[in-house]
């Protein structure tokens, strides 16, 4: 929580907004300003805290806490009116059909552009002159993808070698890598798939890019709820009582096996990854919202 | 019920958000086609190991292979390999091999077709179309690429062939200034400022990258307009799979519009790990059965478990609503985590119904 930007990666679908937000609003707690940046046009978090549209600009969720919905064409704007000290200019270049072509068209520049933005984002001298965060959190896309948007600077500065994008990728993707300025925060479900590509997300980073996780953390853990004994004596007296009974004894050792079979594969990941695990409890709210979010960071409090 | 979706389908693209249970879905069409007597070949990225080691796919490989299982008809899997697919498909191109060497060994051909998002959604499309043109299947089931937004990988054909469009392509390496006169003044101002912002070196690397393309240009573009018809093609189904979750109603109902719009054939949504509970348990009775304390314990579990299952009732239903008379298949959230053969059989009955 003492970098200035946090990367929360991860399997679709394994909570990683979820994380992302209740990340945000400890490190909000602890008196850094923060900014939760969503990519690729997700636009989730405002309905989670009840805000109104988050937009293209900074948005208050809570008290020290924003966010900023990065937009490739709007990230490219600024980074072409930087790179050419002139809004003419760049409004000519961003507007002409040969550059809409090769920028629309050429796979990775809008992860390159989104990754500048976050980069900036991060920066202690804003490049664009917007406000300054003590830290930037970004939502990353699922694995593959955010992979992808980790790498694209690296792939650019490859690309380029030399002149005003080597130098600029070089810069970000040198950010990235350095471990007291950029964190990794992988988020998993205590399933089998999602432990595998946990393990993989961390394998991966380290071989493709040189970077570390630091930090794994663990969504939607059921409750310890029923005992070894107690789930015995479930199944010995659970087919005596009426239907609804049984229906209802069937499916809370449905929900026990389920527990068992996530301590399992938490601690397959426990034993896989090097990075340290936290585990987050399953949120039986049916739709979650800032009351949540608060709890889950309660949890994050304790670890982090 | 997914049998009369793709009665006389020759291709099924499964479509949806990451995280939603797609790879799986997949293959449990696939292989419920095969015990319907079908030869079917299921093509998918990088699906969890344990689900390639049931379907008998040891590690990426970009040819298909019998998947060991009983059933009447054919059951063939692949795990696509995007970089080796492009490669393959520059081979195809090339008119000849000083052509396809220059542009398989271009630096900046290795960064972009390895390492960059958006080649893996063109090479399934790409390899889709081989596939099917090949014939040597009656249903082809592809497992898209998990994109956030789930339409991403149409556009991909397009993007990339205007990437190596013949367009762009002259104005960088027309000799002397002759080609951007000929694309009028404006143009030409903006590849003078466009130096400034990329630098010299960046546009002649680009300039010989486009230009060890040569002839190839047309051969993508007529491909990428060949990947669109069979997208549009009556024998071509899209399926929608979807988690019963608030966030993909908005994108179910944004998906089945862009379809029609784009005059794509949309066959039905599966939604998959739904939540499912009974009746009302009487706590009285279970403290009676169990004890106090498990009694209420099972209680409270039972109540949560019927909560979740109301939520999703609920979306599903207002999902239903929102997209009328769109045919819906739910599928419970079963047990355990589907990984295996028998995973997958046993989402058959709710699929097949």
């Amino acid at each position: 929580m003492d970098k200035r930007l946090v990367v929360v990666a991860g399997k679709g679908g394994v909570g990683k907004t979820t994380v992302a937000a209740a990340l945000g609003l400890l490190a909000a707690r602890r008196g850094r300003r923060t900014v939760l940046c969503e990519v690729a046009a997700q636009e989730r978090l405002a309905g989670l805290f009840g805000v109104s549209d988050v937009g293209h600009g900074e948005v208050e969720l809570a008290p020290g806490l924003f966010s900023v919905s990065v937009q490739p064409e709007q990230a490219m704007r600024e980074w072409l009116r930087h790179q050419l000290r002139s809004g003419a200019l760049a409004g000519l270049l961003g507007g002409s059909r040969l550059f809409g072509y090769l920028t629309a068209a050429a796979p990775g520049v809008s992860e390159l552009v989104t990754m500048g933005k976050v980069w900036d984002l991060a920066q202690l001298e804003r490049r664009t002159g917007g406000s300054v965060f003590d830290l930037a959190i970004v939502d990353a896309p699922a694995t593959g993808h955010g992979l992808a948007l980790m790498s694209a600077p690296r792939t650019y500065a490859n690309i380029a070698r030399v002149g005003p994008i080597a130098r600029q990728a070089s810069l970000i993707d040198a950010f990235l890598r350095d471990r007291s300025a950029t964190g990794v925060a992988a988020v998993a479900l205590p399933e089998e798939m999602p432990v595998n590509e946990t393990v993989d997300l961390e394998r991966r980073l380290d071989e493709e890019l040189g970077m570390e996780v630091d930090q794994v953390v663990v969504n939607a853990v059921l409750p310890d709820r029923f005992g070894a004994d107690e789930a015995r004596r479930l199944r010995a007296d659970g087919h005596r009582g009426s239907d609804a009974a049984q229906a209802a004894v069937r499916a809370a050792l449905a929900e026990h096996d389920r527990a068992r079979g996530q301590r399992e594969q938490l601690e397959r990941l426990h034993a896989a990854v090097s990075a340290p695990v936290a585990t987050l409890p399953y949120l039986f709210e049916p739709e979650p919202g800032r009351a949540e979010l608060e709890q889950l960071a309660d949890r994050l409090e304790e670890i982090l | 019920m997914i049998e009369d979706w793709l009665e006389r389908k020759e291709v099924c693209i499964c479509a949806g958000s990451g995280g939603v249970g797609k790879t799986t879905a997949s293959a449990a069409i696939a292989l419920g086609m095969a015990a319907r007597g079908k030869k079917v070949a299921v093509l998918t990225i990088d699906p969890a190991r344990r689900l390639a080691n049931a379907l008998g796919l040891p590690e990426l490989g970009n040819e298909e292979r019998r998947v060991d299982v009983d059933v009447p008809g054919e059951l063939w899997a692949m795990m696509l390999d995007a970089k080796r697919t492009f490669d393959e498909l520059i081979e195809w191109h090339a008119p000849d091999e000083r052509t396809r060497d220059a542009v398989l060994s271009n630096r900046i051909y290795q960064e972009l077709s390895g390492a960059v998002a958006g080649s893996q959604e063109y090479m399934a499309m790409e390899k889709l179309h081989e596939l099917n043109q090949e014939g040597r299947y009656d249903l082809l089931v592809l497992d898209t690429p998990p994109t956030r937004n789930a339409l991403d990988f149409l556009e991909a054909p397009r993007r990339l062939s205007e990437f190596i469009d013949s367009r762009s392509l002259q104005l960088l390496t027309a000799p002397g200034r002759l080609g951007l006169k000929v694309l009028g003044r404006g143009t030409s101002v903006a590849f003078s400022v466009m130096k400034r912002a990329t630098g010299i070196d960046l546009l002649q690397d680009l300039a010989e990258f486009f230009r060890s393309f040569g002839d190839m240009t047309e051969g993508f573009r007529q491909r990428a307009g060949r990947v669109n018809e069979l997208l549009a093609d009556r024998s071509t189904a899209f399926v929608l799979v979807t988690s019963p979750r608030r966030e993909a109603i908005d994108e179910g109902v944004y998906f089945h519009r862009r379809l029609k719009d784009m005059g794509l054939p949309f066959a039905g949504v599966i939604a998959n790990r739904v939540q499912v509970a009974g009746g009302r348990a009487n706590r009285r009775e279970l403290d009676d059965l169990l004890g106090a304390g498990l009694g209420a314990e099972v209680y409270d579990s039972y109540a949560r478990s019927r909560a979740l299952a109301a939520r999703d009732r609920a979306n599903l239903d207002e999902m239903r609503r929102r997209l009328r008379r769109t045919p819906m298949i739910e599928v419970p959230h079963l047990q355990d985590d589907v990984h295996d053969i028998a995973g997958l059989r046993r989402m058959d009955e709710y699929l097949f119904g």
